[in-house]
């Protein structure tokens, strides 16, 4: 027993030439020593080409594995497979900032191949429930729809359900620029992991950040769309290491902005399926929530460390359902979601963040008295209380006309307009503190009677509604 | 279940039972198996990763594991326990936080810092602390199985009783003097009826997929108050009863659990963190213990055990934690006391079965689920109760498990079996939600089957007025509904008066008594008497108030009333302690309506 273990290690650098079969993106081996799970491989082609791979199952009639670079050129007979004895580690250092990668880990902007202080498991672990901080701290994002409905709060995960052709890049972009803690001046790091997205719309974060003259701290993970669809599996895993390490060992703020999770989960799926697993809904596989879950959970902060991890993943929802899979499974394991709205959009309506599927579960231990300031919470709970019933009045105005409301509906669909053009409506590069938020909220309330207030206490009114 | 017990006794042995054939995530092929027995407690690999096993075929078998399979090689040894994967009960459960298999991560963060490493062993029972045991019996006693032989003063609220196992009975030959004990000392010996010896500590093991037994089932005829108005009112669950609450994300499941953790009448509540968020659980362990229990006046952790298995945190260990939850809560149940576990969320226990289910090659049922899911369910659910235990008492475990739809669609597997095997449904609206009407429970789609059974407890201990008061309210919320599709087409102005006046009573009912706000001091939780007087004021102003309108006074009148704001603003403005304020209220609107019926007749 003592012997096979041993000889493991002593083998781990023995390298096997032909392999069995090649399907898509999996090898299989056979007759190999005993191999561990999700160790690291090292696959040369006949041109001597080298690809990095992890062993999905292993056992002794075979080994699987699955290569990053995809398999295409690679033979039966002239393949030669390295196991390395160790799963994939990525060397992480303070100076990766600044530098663009690929979805391994491997510099790609010309520059020298980087040096880590310490190699980290990709894959992680899970941080002890009783060794996390409950997020308190508000991050003011200056634009008036999540500061005020949805707070980001620092070391939540706040994802981007959006659609294609909505403009959550540019959203992301003005947070990663804008976002800040009020009153101080602390470290802060961005990390950028970009899964099947187009070249331009890497160009265009990249000049974003350019602009801003933050590029020095920003550390791009770059696995686009032309690149083999099984790198975007490791590509988030990649990045959020690197986060952690910034974060717990280096004790900074970092900022993750993962994009898009839609095409992660279909190449999810696309393995999934070549491995013949049983597919669960829309031929996902049945540990997608699991799989999400191990990138998600990742962020947060820590009993006793300074830094913290805020991640913004963005996802387009597939034809604009919330209820498909990916945005559905996101939404039970990040700590609510910011909802694009086509319509809105469509009104011109920057950032079309709807209203009422929008949610930040953080937001009511963040804001507040000390925090935003007192009035904040009862008046974002009136706004949403508002905004629903002016929904229930547009459906009603759309079957019996305009003319037919009474006057306090009247009241409620200027309420909405008002809310929609002075209070979400924003331009991308405008900053507004959370007081000017809280004021225009205050300003737009005044379309409706007193009365109709119920959610905000008689000192509120008097204080910010009469004046 | 006779194996089960026989292994109780025996001590832990550790041997090789076969060599790793093939690692597939959790889930592992073992051969060369020797003398394994069924979901045996095995240890894989050098790394010693906990797991369980499951499956037993001619000489091989699977083996499903707890920790992350990452390194494990075929031809690395696997170790049996020699007995099933158990819990420890005894002493010093009470405030911890446990993870899906029993381990204390207080005790593993202080042994491996931030993160979970693998292969950590750690007691679920601290083994230095010691305990002041006082005993009950004499020797020369006859000790019955499951009997109480002494105790032990585990919280200031919270008396912890010695129990035999349930397995165990004879005379007693010595019982050890009151004083200081660890959980593993001797404290009495009995000689068995069975024949032989045995040396009894306050710590005994139970596996946990395997209920604990019993005298027998009693009727469930007693409401578990949970201080949440839509819930007492209108929904009630019994002690001993079964909830699910369903519902997408966003509806307030999670809030909707920790709420009713907080404020319940039970004596302990077991909450199940089953492969949700780690900041929700960061949340309980902040909040929890500065919150104060209405009815002991001591910290609301005093009497919370705690199992965190976070979504990121392997999912075998997933699927383990609701039966770790559940043996410890018929643990204490056998002492005589009411335990609510809350289970947060039973589909992500589902998911884990459906994946190491997929990875053990299984044919599908419904969704990838394997087709056991109804059989699993079932047996989990009918693990609640209202018992006479084995020693006399009276207890019961109650299970309130949240159940999260994907897409939010009820009509998915989980929720459907789910279905069948519980007797109250608490069904979570996202339009309430959207429109942060909280608790969003749904007055249509939910419903209680221990309404009928309990209503004799309520007409006696709260109001005999009150079944008489929630079917009217009940009634009015149904034709509301109807209402509300005709005004969707016609406007409201087209409805008369008496119509139009169900629609306010129902907005008032909404806004005055179903709304709950969570973070109110006085709001977040509300009496029994005060939720019976607070809807009795509404149902007053509605019966009241129709006469009046079919009498000619106006709806804009009705409204302008002093006591209409007064009723609104009820919920917040009268403490629980002190409920003359609803005298006040009630005797103002009594006033202002007999003035109205002046003006009118």
């Amino acid at each position: 027993m003592e012997s096979a273990k041993e000889n493991r290690h002593l083998l781990a650098g023995r390298e096997y030439v032909g392999v069995d079969r090649i399907d898509g993106p999996l090898i299989f081996v056979k007759n190999t020593h005993p191999v561990g799970y999700r160790e690291l491989i090292e696959c040369v082609d006949k041109d001597g080409q080298m690809r990095l791979g992890i062993v999905l199952e292993s056992s002794t009639d075979a080994v699987v594995v699955q290569v990053f670079e995809g398999t295409a050129g690679l033979t039966l007979p002239d393949t030669r497979m390295r196991f390395c004895g160790e799963p994939l580690n990525l060397p992480v250092s303070k100076e990766m900032l600044g530098r663009v990668f690929n979805g391994l880990g491997q510099p790609i902007d010309g520059g020298p191949p980087q040096r880590g202080d310490l190699a980290l498991d990709i894959n992680g672990m899970a941080i002890n429930p009783i060794a996390r901080q409950y997020p308190r701290d508000f991050i003011q994002t200056g634009i008036s729809v999540i500061d005020g409905m949805n707070t980001l709060i620092r070391g939540q995960k706040l994802p981007i359900f959006s659609g294609n052709g909505l403009p959550h890049n540019e959203l992301a972009a003005q947070i990663a620029r804008q976002a800040k803690i009020r009153g101080t001046q602390t470290e802060f790091a961005v990390v950028f992991a970009a899964m099947g997205v187009k070249h331009d719309v890497a160009r265009f974060f990249i000049r974003s950040f350019e602009e801003s003259g933050v590029l020095d701290n920003v550390a791009l993970f770059l696995s686009l769309a032309d690149d083999p669809s099984i790198e975007r599996l490791i590509t988030p895993r990649t990045a959020l290491t690197l986060a952690e390490h910034l974060a717990f060992n280096e004790d900074m703020h970092v900022l993750v902005v993962m994009t898009d999770m839609t095409n992660y989960c279909e190449s999810l799926r696309e393995i999934s399926t070549i491995r013949g697993e049983i597919p669960s809904r829309k031929g996902y596989p049945g540990y997608l929530y699991s799989d999400l879950a191990e990138l998600y959970e990742r962020s947060g902060m820590i009993k006793g460390k300074a830094g913290s991890i805020t991640s913004l993943p963005i996802l387009t929802m597939p034809n604009d359902d919330i209820s498909h899979p990916i945005p559905d499974l996101s939404g039970y394991i990040t700590e609510g979601q910011i909802v694009f709205e086509r319509e809105m959009d469509g009104r011109g309506i920057y950032p079309p963040v709807a209203g009422l599927p929008s949610l930040s579960r953080l937001m009511k231990d963040g804001i507040g008295e000390g925090m935003t300031r007192e009035d904040h919470p009862h008046l974002a709970s009136q706004l949403f209380a508002a905004y629903s019933y002016v929904k229930d009045v547009r459906n009603l105005a759309s079957v019996i006309g305009e003319e037919e409301l009474t006057p306090l509906d009247h009241d409620y669909l200027e309420f909405g307009k008002h809310f929609e053009q002075k209070f979400v409506s924003q331009r991308q590069d405008e900053e507004r503190s959370i007081e000017e938020t809280l004021d225009i909220g205050w300003d737009v309330l005044r379309s409706l009677p007193v009365e109709e207030l119920h959610r905000i206490t008689e000192e509120e009114i008097e204080k910010y509604y009469g004046g | 279940m006779s194996s089960a017990i026989s292994n109780l006794d025996m001590v832990m042995n550790e041997r090789i039972i076969g060599k790793v054939k093939r690692v597939n995530g959790p889930v592992i092929e073992v051969m060369g198996i020797t003398d394994a027995e069924m979901f045996e407690l095995v240890r894989v690999g050098r790394q010693n990763l906990i797991g369980e096993l499951i499956k037993l075929e001619a000489d091989s078998a699977v083996v499903q594991v707890y920790e992350d399979t990452t390194g494990i090689a075929p031809h690395d040894p696997v170790f049996g326990a020699g007995m099933q994967l158990s819990a420890e009960l005894g002493p010093g459960m009470i405030g911890t936080i446990y993870d899906g298999i029993q381990r204390p991560l207080e005790a593993i963060y202080e042994k491996t810092g931030i993160f979970i490493t693998r292969g950590v062993t750690v007691p679920s029972l601290d083994r230095e602390k010691q305990w002041h045991f006082v005993p009950c019996v004499e020797p020369g006693a006859h000790v019955a199985a499951g009997s109480v032989i002494g105790t032990v003063q585990e919280t200031e609220n919270l008396e912890h009783k010695i129990l035999a196992p349930p397995t165990v009975s004879g005379v007693l030959q010595s019982v050890a003097p009151e004083g200081e004990y660890t959980v593993t000392e001797t404290v009495a010996t009995i000689e068995r009826d069975c024949g032989g010896m045995q040396d009894l500590s306050m710590m005994q093991r139970w596996p946990i997929r395997i209920q604990r037994p019993t005298k027998e089932r009693l009727p469930l005829d007693i409401p578990l108050i949970t201080g949440q108005r839509v819930i007492d009112a209108l929904f009630p669950v019994a002690k001993g009863g079964t909830v699910a609450i369903p519902g997408g994300f966003g509806t307030g499941k999670t809030m909707t659990q920790q709420a009713v953790a907080k404020w319940c009448d039970a004596d302990l509540i077991v909450y199940i963190g089953c492969g949700e968020r780690g900041n929700e659980i960061t949340d309980v362990l902040t909040e929890f213990p500065e919150l104060i229990d209405p009815r002991t006046g001591r910290s609301l952790m005093e009497r919370t055990i705690l199992i965190a298995n976070t979504s990121n945190m392997p999912v075998s260990a997933r699927e383990a934690s609701i039966y770790t939850g559940i043996t410890m809560a018929e643990y204490f149940r056998d002492q005589g006391k009411h335990v609510a576990i809350l289970a947060d969320s039973t589909s992500r226990w589902a998911e884990a079965l459906r994946e190491l289910s997929g990875r053990m090659e299984e044919m599908p049922a419904e969704e990838g689920f394997p087709a056991y899911l109804p059989t699993k369910i079932a047996e989990f659910y009918e693990r609640a109760g209202r018992m006479e235990t084995l020693s006399g008492d009276q207890g019961s475990v109650t299970i309130i498990g949240a159940v999260s739809p994907p897409g939010g669609d009820f009509s998915e597997p989980v929720t459907q079996h789910t279905k069948r095997f519980i007797r109250c449904f608490w069904a979570l609206d996202r339009n309430l939600a959207n429109a942060r009407h909280y608790p969003a429970i749904s007055w249509l789609e939910s419903y209680s089957e221990y309404m009928q059974d309990m209503a004799p407890w309520f007409e006696q201990e709260v109001n005999p007025e009150w079944f008489e008061d929630r079917t009217e309210i009940m009634e009015l919320l149904h034709k509301e509904v109807r209402l509300q599709q005709v005004v969707k087409l016609v406007g409201p102005d087209a409805l008369p008066d008496t119509q139009r006046f169900i629609l306010e009573v129902c907005t008032l009912f909404k806004n005055a008594f179903l709304q709950q706000n969570a973070y109110d001091k006085i709001d977040m939780f509300s009496t029994m008497q005060k939720q019976a007087r607070m809807m009795h004021i509404i149902v007053t102003y509605w019966k009241r108030g129709q006469e009046a309108i079919k009498n000619g006074a106006t709806l804009v009148k009705m409204r302008k009333l002093r006591a209409y704001q007064d009723i609104i603003k009820m919920k917040f403005t009268v403490p629980n302690e002190d409920l003359s304020g609803l005298d006040k209220i009630e005797a103002r609107l009594e006033r202002s309506m007999d003035q109205m019926e002046a003006l009118h007749s």
